[in-house]
């Protein structure tokens, strides 16, 4: 009864993290999807993207949700960058390159992010308030990052379905060779998809920022949940990622409730390489 | 003589941990043995790694597992039954060995990203493990009960020995490596890097090689890291899993040239020896990952062969020595 009540206390929370933690996963998915390239640079970006929260609302006063934007755009000028001088050259050569590659970039990042902001942890105190569901206490920064995430979400998929931009990603995705026969611009499309993989990236970082303390390094945490929701959501399957997001968010707040939190990440990681043997398409992704 | 000639490529690996096993024996100084022991542990995980990697072409991205796993094994048996370090490494090494075999049934059935993706979640998920493991001490990890040293001699000797211990296995390594290299398994392993359906069609039984390759590569790692807490006196997970340090292996290999038997050597003793210059130099020591980041973006883009792939395809009349 009592892991009952606690299971109710830690689930809503759970919900909401798994919202931002689907926008991170689907930066990542997405790449992967388009261009076959497992960015390994993706945690410390999602490390700048809490850093911009911390600049622009600590040291220069605006609302950290008006300064989402700027990190969006910051983001995917940086993921565009990111493109051109790292992934660009081995987008054909074999996995290990563009892997060490985009590795070679989280080095430069963490390198350059640990000389001038150090190691030590970094909190941004934002508090909106929080009200009570039932007998659960729901934090308001947890409720708008779900928010914007779902929104996020929506504006990817309208993007993807919608726009000419959208459909030339979907096309390279599904075949590139064909695509730029049929005159898709295809390194534009490449380094666009880049960006935006990276922006969602940022954008789930700068989320993250205004809940939990963080540093430079802890990026890498959410790096390794964005694989593990990546592959429950099918790798290159960008909306599967949000409910591979909750899926991990309903893991963690229920995991509490019976065991004890240092166990969470062996469930995760277990499970993690389960699905990549049962069903490495994903849960929701359709056998190739 | 036809003999030699095929092991002619064993020469100049050979001299190499040769002269640099000799040089803090002939100085007699402590810090150069150190130094010396940093570098052969990075040759003996990075030609191991390389076996897998190299010659079969999976691209492990958490192959520091069985360096932790067979280590936490061997310091356990050691410390808490009382085991001599030579049983200890050997049950470290077979530990790992058998990891690397049930491990292999299962995840080598996936290729490419696939598979590196898979070897990070089975480092993360035994670190995790580990981490919650009382037997193992959990997260605060075991240290080694100073009377261990006692049987050797006292602590300032069994550092000695552990030395000569490092020293061998990297021979053993160089050795493994360069007989999987020559061998005709090892040729259907690189028959399988190069193309794995068309291997299977020639009659390579992929599954099994690909196996073996594994467990050659897991052997010799799960032994280095149970001399390594031995000769640190202690484990706790986060030292045993470290991901940055699977990650600097695949940087070694890369730099010296995958596939290669001297490679590996090679980027080991330039990875170490560079990683000493910049944390020491005055300029560099703040972001000196970052200048490694640098440096493995340029090899990456512009040299994916490695120093020794280069100087193979470039004088071609090198190929017979550096194999």
């Amino acid at each position: 009864m009592q892991q009952i009540s606690l299971l109710l206390a830690s689930l809503p929370d759970g919900i909401l993290l798994g919202f931002v933690y689907g926008v991170a996963a689907m930066g990542l998915t997405l790449i992967w999807g388009v261009m076959n390239v497992i960015n390994l640079a993706h945690g410390p970006i999602i490390a700048l993207g809490m850093f911009g929260t911390f600049f622009i609302f600590i040291r220069m006063g605006i609302n950290p949700y008006l300064g989402l934007l700027l990190v969006a755009i910051l983001g995917l000028i940086i993921g565009v960058l990111i493109y051109f001088l790292a992934v660009h050259r081995v987008i054909n050569a074999p996995h290990l390159s563009s892997l060490l590659a985009t590795f070679s970039v989280n080095m430069i990042i963490i390198g350059l992010g640990t000389a001038a902001l150090t190691t030590s942890p970094y909190n941004v105190d934002f508090n909106v308030g929080s009200f009570r569901l039932g007998s659960t206490v729901i934090l308001v920064t947890r409720l708008i990052a779900a928010g914007i995430a779902i929104l996020f979400t929506g504006g990817l998929y309208l993007f993807l379905y919608k726009t000419r931009p959208g459909k030339f990603i979907r096309a390279v995705t599904n075949n590139r060779a064909a695509a730029e026969l049929m005159g898709v611009p295809s390194t534009r499309i490449l380094a666009l998809s880049f960006g935006l993989g990276t922006m969602l990236a940022a954008v789930s970082g700068a989320l993250i920022a205004t809940f939990f303390p963080f540093s430079i390094l802890s990026g890498t945490s959410y790096e390794l949940k964005s694989f593990v929701i990546g592959v429950l959501g099918g790798l290159g399957n960008p909306i599967g990622a949000l409910f591979g997001g909750l899926i991990l968010g309903v893991l963690e707040g229920s995991i509490t409730a019976f065991m004890e939190t240092s166990w969470v990440p062996v469930i995760e990681f277990g499970l993690f390489v389960v699905i990549l043997l049962v069903r490495p398409y994903g849960l929701f992704g359709a056998k190739k | 003589m036809k003999y030699w000639r095929s092991h002619l490529g064993l020469l100049l690996p050979l001299l190499l941990i040769s002269g640099m096993i000799l040089w803090p024996v002939l100085t007699g100084n402590v810090s150069n043995r150190e130094i010396v022991f940093t570098i052969l542990k990075a040759i003996a995980l990075a030609s191991s790694l390389n076996i897998l990697l190299g010659y079969t072409g999976y691209v492990s991205f958490g192959h520091i597992v069985f360096y932790g796993f067979g280590g936490y094994i061997g310091l356990y048996l050691v410390n808490e039954q009382g085991w001599s370090i030579w049983m200890g490494m050997l049950a470290g090494g077979i530990s790992s060995g058998t990891l690397a075999f049930l491990l292999g049934k299962a995840i080598l059935r996936l290729r490419g990203a696939y598979f590196a993706l898979a070897t990070i979640g089975i480092n993360e998920a035994m670190e995790a493990f580990i981490n919650n493991f009382d037997l193992f001490g959990g997260p605060i990890g075991m240290t080694l009960n100073f009377s261990v040293y006692r049987a050797y001699g006292g602590a300032a000797q069994a550092l000695s020995m552990s030395f000569y211990i490092m020293a061998v296995l990297t021979f053993v390594a160089i050795i493994v490596s360069h007989l999987v290299r020559t061998s005709k398994f090892g040729l259907g392993l690189q028959a399988i890097r190069e193309n794995e359906d068309a291997a299977e069609v020639m009659g390579v039984v992929a599954p099994n090689a690909k196996t073996w390759a594994y467990i050659l590569s897991a052997i010799i790692p799960g032994m280095v890291g149970v001399l390594f807490f031995f000769k640190n006196g202690n484990v706790e997970p986060h030292v045993a899993f470290p991901l940055h340090s699977s990650i600097e292996l695949l940087v070694m290999v890369m730099l010296g040239g995958q596939g290669t038997v001297l490679g590996p050597i090679l980027g080991a003793l330039v990875y170490q020896g560079m990683r000493g210059y910049l944390v020491t130099s005055n300029i560099f020591k703040d972001i000196q990952l970052s200048v490694s980041g640098v440096l493995l973006l340029l090899i990456v883009l512009f040299i994916p062969a490695g120093a020794i792939g280069w100087l193979r395809h470039r004088f071609s009349a090198l190929r017979r020595v550096l194999a």
